[in-house]
């Protein structure tokens, strides 16, 4: 059996559902962030399997722009986390409540 | 079915009904297949970090100095850097100029903010 | 294998250069300025952004391309349609930084890196306006996304601001990832991401459920920016800890960024597909406005109640998107419009919030507003017009864009999203006319605190707000061109 491009995608699409529940069910911001980090990288197996299913370069080249954004993503998230869990000692969003929503 | 887009939607609904089952089925598998944390069945070393033997220090929660983290980030930014120089050098020779001139602009952005991180003193390690 | 550059013309992209530029160079400046001086940041700023505006201008009518790969299709637009959005997110940072100033100085945030990052995430909104690929369009996004996400963590450690950070970083991201998702979808469905070139594969092979799968994902991932019930949990909260500069310009910048993103997937990318978005687009639009509405009228922080007023405004905003389906020219024209009134407006309003603050958190309250009338009459009839403004009572900007707005979702014959709109309008003046009630009719300690950068800036904006409602045919005019010039182009790609 080989793999065609039909459990790339279903692959991809699992993974990505994996790292939406997570956002919305886990607590730990750090937990969250990875969530969001496995929703972007399912998007780029689906860039490069496209790409390599039809036959067109263009989708791997997009791969590296997302990879770029996400480092960015992370430098940026982690600064935010780390600065909250000095004030806070704490990065369970539960309890990141004064702000009522 | 005489609504054919039903018919072309239906994958998809499959596809999104697959990928929640199996979203949902393996943290419920590693719930119920891995080990049962109880006091009962289990030996006391499986209650420290590593069962290697190695004993953990301190507790996971304590506070490092925040220039480990500085450290990370970097690393993070030079990483990626990488990721965008290695496909230019390889084919160097068939982008001529043009890919010379891209990577020096993007070079230039990438040092100026080197030198804003050293400038600002956030490679100080004491 | 032979490689041809694309072909590039710096001069179409100068104005997002310069703001670019502009940062860049004040981050060197920073360095090597010594710490007491801090006065040429803003300067620098202004300066940048005037330049751009003025450059911008040049431009208009031109409909340039720039970065031609070798297919042909341009990564970069510079149609009328890009000019004015991108004059209104210049016109947005202009206005921004006279009522930041004194704030800023208050709160002890008055560092060059506020302007930086402001020139910055303006660049990414530019971006936005001027993509013509479905990846610099997501690109764009993260320009402008990042330095906010920094921007309302300013205030740490005061821990609403780092609170406000992290639940708009983490909302922001999680809906960049849905975003980039659906531009895959889009991708494999169509061999491209050039938004021409999926016109093109639309028109020639249909559509099919993977095309529609992704546009789903494209407008979930938008309508988290733009804040459009149900994706808008993060507002209230990201509004009220932010500082209330930056929830100004994000209020106003983000949102219009965002439909920027929306338009361009929605009207130029796909709109054979707008059968199928169009009911979607109704859908939201009805939620938004309801709840939006419905539950600013139980805010009694002025910050809270402007963050829901800024989401129901979001959805007399999507009224136009889904009017655009039937009669493009009109539905997007109202649109333009609708954005450019709700920047005088809601930035006065906020200009008029900011000057109220004492210090970080205090003087939010809906009673602080009670008696300014008696002591800065002014500035509080300012403030009592561009409450009727975001009522959408004339003579106002803002009901010259409610009444485009209607008019086009009447022509597309979109009559229960008029009646929605209408009824919510209604409910909208009992929370927007309290503000006013408050000021003329009570006696109250509250004191505003301006100088003559914020006076100067208010002013602007409620002449601006009174033009609008006064004569709004010639900034409908320009709204036109721009729609028209950025559907030709479609056409003509």
């Amino acid at each position: 059996m080989t793999a065609t491009i039909d459990w790339y995608v279903a692959l991809s699409a699992i993974l990505f559902t994996i790292g939406a529940l997570g956002v919305l069910l886990r607590r730990s911001a750090i937990i969250v962030f990875m969530c969001i980090e496995l929703m972007l990288n399912s998007a780029n197996l689906l860039f490069v399997a496209f790409a390599r299913s039809l036959g067109d370069l263009h989708g791997q080249v997009l791969v590296f722009f997302v990879i770029v954004v996400a480092a960015a993503e992370v430098a940026v998230g982690l600064a935010l986390i780390v600065t909250i869990f000095r004030t806070k000692r704490s990065i369970n969003i539960d309890e990141i409540n004064l702000l009522k929503g | 079915m005489d609504n054919p887009i039903i018919v072309d939607y239906l994958p998809i609904f499959m596809l999104l009904l697959v990928a929640l089952f199996f979203a949902l089925l393996l943290p419920a598998l590693s719930l119920l297949l891995g080990p049962k944390r109880s006091p009962k069945n289990a030996a006391p070393h499986k209650y420290i970090a590593y069962e290697s033997g190695m004993a953990a220090i301190g507790e996971a929660q304590r506070r490092l100095p925040v220039k480990f983290y500085r450290i990370a980030v970097l690393f993070i930014l030079f990483d990626v850097d990488i990721i965008l120089l290695v496909p230019w050098a390889v084919t160097f020779r068939n982008l001529g100029f043009y890919g010379l001139a891209v990577m020096g602009v993007f070079m230039f952005l990438f040092i100026l903010g080197d030198v804003w991180v050293w400038k600002k003193g956030i490679l100080e390690w004491e | 294998m032979e490689f041809t550059p694309p072909e590039i013309n710096l001069l179409i992209v100068a104005p997002v250069l310069i703001i670019m530029a502009a940062g860049s160079l004040g981050m060197v400046i920073d360095l090597f300025m010594p710490d007491g001086k801090k006065g040429w940041a803003v300067w620098l700023a202004a300066i940048g952004l005037l330049l751009a505006l003025a450059q911008n201008i040049a431009l208009w009518n031109g409909n340039y391309e720039t970065f031609i790969p070798q297919n042909g299709v341009a990564m970069v637009v510079m149609d009328n349609f890009a000019i004015f959005l991108n004059a209104t997110f210049l016109l947005t940072g202009l206005l921004v930084i006279p009522l930041s100033r004194s704030y800023l100085q208050r709160t002890g945030l008055e560092k060059p890196e506020y302007y930086m990052l402001l020139l910055f995430s303006i660049s990414g909104m530019m971006l936005m306006g001027m993509a013509n690929d479905l990846i610099l369009v997501f690109l764009a996004l993260e320009v402008l996304s990042i330095p906010l996400y920094i921007m309302c963590g300013m205030l740490w450690p005061r821990p609403e601001s780092e609170e406000s950070a992290m639940k708009y970083f983490l909302l922001g991201a999680f809906s960049s990832a849905i975003f980039v998702f659906g531009i895959a979808l889009v991708y494999g469905a169509t061999t491209t991401t050039a938004i021409p070139l999926i016109f093109d594969a639309v028109a020639a092979n249909g559509l099919n459920a993977m095309i529609v799968t992704g546009l789903a994902f494209l407008m979930v991932g938008a309508g988290f920016k733009v804040a459009a019930v149900p994706f808008h949990m993060w507002t209230p909260d990201v509004y009220e800890g932010a500082p209330t500069p930056v929830t100004a310009f994000m209020s106003v910048g983000a949102k219009i960024a965002g439909f920027a993103a929306l338009l361009r997937v929605l009207m130029l990318a796909l709109p054979q597909a707008s059968g199928e978005w169009v009911t979607a687009v109704a859908v939201l639009s009805t939620l938004t406005l309801i709840i939006g509405n419905v539950v600013a009228i139980r805010q009694g922080n002025i910050k809270r109640m402007l963050a829901y007023s800024s989401i129901a405004h979001a959805g007399y905003i999507l009224i136009a998107v889904a009017a655009a389906a039937d009669n493009p020219s009109a539905g997007v024209s109202s649109a333009l419009f609708y954005m450019f009134a709700y920047l005088f407006t809601n930035l006065g309003a906020f200009g008029m919030v900011i000057a109220l603050e004492r210090n970080y958190g205090e003087g939010n309250l809906l009673d602080d507003f009670k008696g300014l009338a008696k002591r800065h009459p002014w500035l509080s009839l300012a403030m009592a017009y561009f409450m009727l403004s975001l009522t959408g009572i004339p003579p106002t900007g803002g009901f010259s864009a409610k009444f485009y707005v209607f008019g086009a979702a009447i022509e597309a014959e979109l009559y229960w999203l008029v009646l929605i709109g209408v009824i919510t309008s209604v409910i909208s003046g009992y929370y927007y006319l309290r503000v006013v009630y408050l000021m003329y009719m009570f006696d109250g300690e509250g004191q505003l605190i301006t100088g003559r950068a914020l006076q100067f800036a208010v002013f602007v904006m409620a002449i601006s707000t009174l033009v609008l409602g006064l004569f709004p045919e010639g900034l409908f005019n320009l709204t036109a061109e721009a729609t028209l010039s950025a559907t030709r182009l479609l056409a003509g790609g």
